[in-house]
């Protein structure tokens, strides 16, 4: 009786809601699929409906895409990356609003979060990892290469600190998956763990029972925190890469 | 029956954006760097460099497995791996804590260096 009812990993499960199978592929449409699908659609509609009647003076709803805005433009891109960065505003802003959105949905019950996929949050990071490296490439040409190579260091030391830098280049991709991944995943899998313990709790005695759901409201709350900051700081980390590549040094 | 043909106010646009964006960069200098953001980021901060050095030691000696099932050295290419694994674990996460790079790559041996090492002398 005692026992937790729900495999807390359950909740991770990749369900095909309509199978696809192209010349072997398994391209089904997946609950992933699904709510990345939604958080897109939801992101475009709520962005084109609230500033469909656009006012000099915005109203409560053309406010919203102004703040969002304005929060891109200024902490995303100009603290990183500079005036420069602004032409890059539309991937900065799509990648912040489709991880928030993914995070934020991903909290209400019953759904999925498909933020905590790996390869989801891999595929991401590989793509920015690719986009950032050509840009840096287009802009400086093999120049970009002394990116590597740190200035007034002694000869011998470059022996060992190339291999370091280029190192800690070419991990940036998964210390970027990992981050998003992982903290989502572990929130999600703490949360279902202590709604696992209400009711065996609660049909022994009532008041031990209460004790996990308060535990899991205040997780709760806590996971929307860290859902909003770990969109923020994938966002970030995106920007600060890119200055990376747009300032040589 | 319209006097501007559409490709004309699309330069129109084009050069006054071109003008604005000019502008931005030339005053954009100063407003940089401003410690505006600095309080938000705190936790943002921490929450980035959690998971730094683990992923640069577990990737390091991924690869140096990897060379070693290849050339067949076996315990070296991983050994090697370890230690530049926690170098490389280890300059990230200093240089997300100074702020001077934030992020991978060399940086911060630049003006603002000097510039601090000599007001400390005077």
């Amino acid at each position: 009786m005692a026992a937790v009812h729900e495999n807390p990993l359950a909740q991770f499960t990749i369900e095909r809601l309509v199978p696809i199978h192209i010349g072997g592929l398994d391209v089904s449409f997946t609950n992933s699929a699904l709510l990345m699908t939604i958080s897109g659609v939801l992101v475009t509609g709520l962005l084109m409906l609230a500033t469909r009647k656009a006012a000099l003076v915005p109203g409560r709803w053309q406010s919203i895409p102004e703040m969002l805005y304005e929060f891109v433009a200024k902490y995303l891109i100009d603290d990183t990356v500079g005036p420069e960065g602004q032409r890059y505003f539309p991937f900065a802003f799509t990648l912040f609003m489709f991880v928030l959105l993914g995070n934020l949905l991903g909290l209400i019950p019953y759904s999925f979060v498909f933020t905590g996929q790996i390869i989801v949050c891999f595929g991401l990071s590989i793509a920015i990892f690719i986009g950032v490296t050509v840009i840096g490439f287009m802009r400086h040409g093999f120049r970009f290469l002394t990116f590597f190579v740190p200035h007034g260091v002694p000869k011998v030391l470059l022996v060992l600190l190339v291999p370091i830098e280029v190192l800690s280049y070419c991990i940036r991709p998964l210390t970027l998956s990992i981050r998003l991944f992982a903290n989502m995943m572990a929130g999600h899998t703490m949360l279902v763990i202590f709604a696992g313990f209400v009711v065996p709790l609660g049909t022994l005695y009532f008041l031990p029972g209460l004790f996990p759901i308060v535990v899991d409201v205040l997780l709760f709350f806590l996971e929307l925190l860290v859902a909003v900051l770990q969109a923020y700081v994938f966002a970030i980390l995106a920007c600060l890469y890119l200055n990376d590549a747009i300032h040589l040094h | 029956m319209d006097e501007r043909d559409p490709l004309a106010s699309l330069r129109d646009l084009g050069t006054g954006l071109e003008r604005a964006r000019q502008g931005r960069i030339r005053e954009g200098g100063a407003l940089r760097r401003g410690n505006s953001a600095e309080t938000g980021n705190a936790l943002g901060l921490a929450f980035r460099i959690s998971v730094e050095l683990v992923v640069a030691i577990v990737v390091a000696v991924g690869i140096g497995w990897a060379i070693d099932r290849w050339l067949g050295t076996r315990p070296w290419g991983m050994i090697v791996f370890f230690f530049l694994g926690i170098g490389a674990g280890l300059v990230n996460v200093y240089r997300a804590i100074a702020g001077l790079g934030k992020a991978a790559g060399p940086r911060g041996r630049g003006a603002p260096d000097t510039g601090s090492l000599e007001e400390d002398e005077d």
